[in-house]
């Protein structure tokens, strides 16, 4: 019988061949921590563990993401502190304010690769697989044992096979495919599981992210697409990278259910509050107005996003009293936009730009909610009180939806804004 | 005595703790002691007595992977968590911080604010009319809560709990 793709990255992890069920001690091959969490991190590493450094300052990235630039004078303080950390512990890969969210910056930076165990103090690090890396979200105290000791140990889940068929209609993304799924198998469906994406070769690294940081809304413990198709190629040739000979879908692999999902007749989805796995078709929502238009975060803040919405937004107006907030998820993003014109149109339209980062998905600051507020947000997140007050309200839909959305005012299907085709 | 602290479904960890309540928005670590579930049950930080329980639904700590979610309820004191299922980065955090957890869905057989005997060594509850017998958690999982949790497990036996056998995480 074949392996998963998550067998086969912790068969390689562990130097021997592992199968689900299995609890393994794995080699970490990256690990990356953000400025949220870090003072945490530090602080078990070196007060409660005892050790005076990382075990290889190659493998470990840092990135301020979070919070940045710092909201308050105790971020200030904290980043102050990890900046001095970077520097003493010599950490090769440090990524400070305005880089981006860490999962984008580490794809683009070619740190992340096909085939590596890459463990993240941040939930969403299920976005590595979107390059066929095995990613996945620790707290504090796992982070700082592996910093020590370039070890984790795991359970090597049972996978969920997602199999998509058929081509993705106009207005139609990879948002939307991963709400569908979110909607057939829920918040828990895939919990202390893997999660393969297949069929969707036609993507680009950056929507496959998408699917990848869905992945934890399902309770995945890891997210991974094949790296085949243009968009891998695409990514590969750019960087100079390849995925590793042993890593390939083993189509005798043994999967715990799988879904299917008909891309063809697949409409714009929406995630009501406030459950991320309560999604409806946008054609059965009704109208419902909204205050703000959110697109950002490690989902969908990608420079193809903010080009979905520029397209849509050209030549239009944001809606009179509708804010339409854009934190790309990277500098890269933001000079990909800056280059081609896409920038210039979101403005145009109206559209106010942060600092790249993970803007207010964490709900600290750069545009936060007020009770009664109600945001179209193109995050992974919908839970009451994410984004700011608990009694704002959020939809989670695809950057298509919500440039429809910031020109008409209500939650809209693209084409009520630009004839299909 | 123990109280219960019911929840539901789903119950995700910025309900827990909101972002915004981070020890990273804070003076200091200590004040996280007064945010647990701040705005989904303000009254819980204010009212829970240490070796409280909470029994919630499936799914209990999903989201985000904030180790200040189970360390909020560390501090506070809590006893234990009982639900039929928790989120893995949560069941990992918490078995780090050496919170027990048992598997097992008791929504429907216990009410909020009930009074309870619980002892956590043998996993048994008894209410006024019965006793409740909890799943075990394995071996290696107790092995960690008797050392206080996975960091002093480690400094002590300077290895990782379970390796080899069947487990979450």
């Amino acid at each position: 019988m074949g392996q998963t793709l998550a067998e086969q990255i912790l068969s390689h992890a562990a130097g021997r061949s592992v199968r689900a069920g299995e609890t393994i001690v794995a080699a970490v091959d990256l690990a990356m921590m953000h400025d949220s969490i870090s003072p945490g991190i530090i602080k078990i590493l070196h007060h409660e563990l005892g050790a005076d450094r990382v075990w290889d300052p190659e493998r470990v990235a840092v990135v301020v993401d979070h919070v940045a630039p710092a909201a308050t004078i105790q971020n200030a303080e904290h980043q102050l502190a990890l900046r001095r950390w970077v520097r003493t512990r010599q950490i090769t890969h440090f990524f400070d304010v305005g880089r981006g969210i860490s999962h984008p910056v580490l794809v683009e930076e070619g740190l992340a690769r096909p085939g590596m165990l890459i463990i993240g103090s941040d939930s969403h690090s299920t976005a590595y697989g979107a390059v066929g890396a095995f990613g996945t979200g620790m707290g504090s105290t796992d982070m700082a044992l592996a910093l020590a000791t370039g070890q984790t140990w795991l359970r090597v889940p049972e996978t969920v096979r997602v199999q998509a068929r058929g081509r993705l209609r106009s207005g139609v993304g990879a948002k939307d495919l991963g709400l569908r799924v979110a909607r057939l198998i829920g918040a828990d469906g895939a919990t202390y599981q893997s999660v393969e994406w297949h069929g969707v070769d036609e993507l680009t690294i950056a929507a496959r992210m998408t699917l990848a940081t869905l992945s934890i809304e399902i309770g995945g413990k890891a997210g991974i697409v094949p790296p085949t198709g243009a968009g891998w190629d695409a990514h590969a040739e750019q960087r100079g990278i390849t995925a590793p000979a042993w890593l390939r879908v083993e189509e005798d692999a043994h999967y715990s259910r799988t879904i299917e999902v008909d891309l063809d007749s697949l409409e714009p989805q929406i995630s009501v509050p406030h459950y991320v796995d309560n999604v409806q078709d946008l054609s059965n929502l009704g109208r419902i107005a909204v205050d703000v238009v959110y697109i950002g975060t490690c989902t969908n803040g990608h420079y193809g996003d903010m080009a979905a919405a520029a397209r849509i937004l050209k030549g239009r107006t944001v809606a009179r009293g509708v804010r339409l907030l854009i934190v790309p998820a990277s500098s890269e993003a933001l000079r990909q936009a800056t280059d081609d014109g896409t920038l210039a149109t979101l403005l145009a339209a109206g559209a106010a730009i942060g600092t790249p980062g993970c803007g207010a998905c964490i709900g600290r600051h750069m545009g936060v909610l007020a009770p009664g507020e109600i945001c179209l947000f193109t995050g992974n997140r919908n839970f009451r009180g994410r984004m700011g007050s608990p009694d704002a309200q959020i939809y989670l839909g695809s950057p298509e939806v919500a440039a429809a959305t910031a020109v008409l005012g209500y939650i809209a299907h693209p084409a009520e804004v630009v004839s299909e085709g | 005595m123990a109280r219960i602290w019911r929840f539901g479904a789903n119950v995700n960890t910025d309900q827990i703790v909101p972002g915004r309540y981070a020890p990273y928005m804070l003076k200091s670590e200590d004040e996280l002691r007064n945010y647990p579930f701040i705005e989904a049950r303000p009254e819980f930080a204010t009212t829970v007595r240490p070796g409280d329980l909470i029994v919630a639904g499936p799914n209990f700590g999903c989201g985000s992977s904030r180790e200040y979610a189970p360390l909020a309820l560390k501090m506070v004191g809590i006893g234990a968590i009982i639900a039929p299922l928790f989120a893995r980065i949560f069941y990992r955090n918490a078995l780090n911080l050496g919170i027990p957890l048992f598997e097992a869905d008791l929504t429907g057989e216990l009410a909020d604010g009930q009074e309870v005997d619980f002892d956590v060594t043998t996993g048994t509850l008894a209410t006024q009319n019965r006793a409740i017998q909890l799943p075990p958690p394995p071996s290696w999982v107790r092995e960690v809560w008797a050392e206080g949790g996975i960091v002093p497990y480690y400094r002590k036996y300077r290895r990782f709990p379970g390796a080899g056998v069947e487990t979450h995480g």
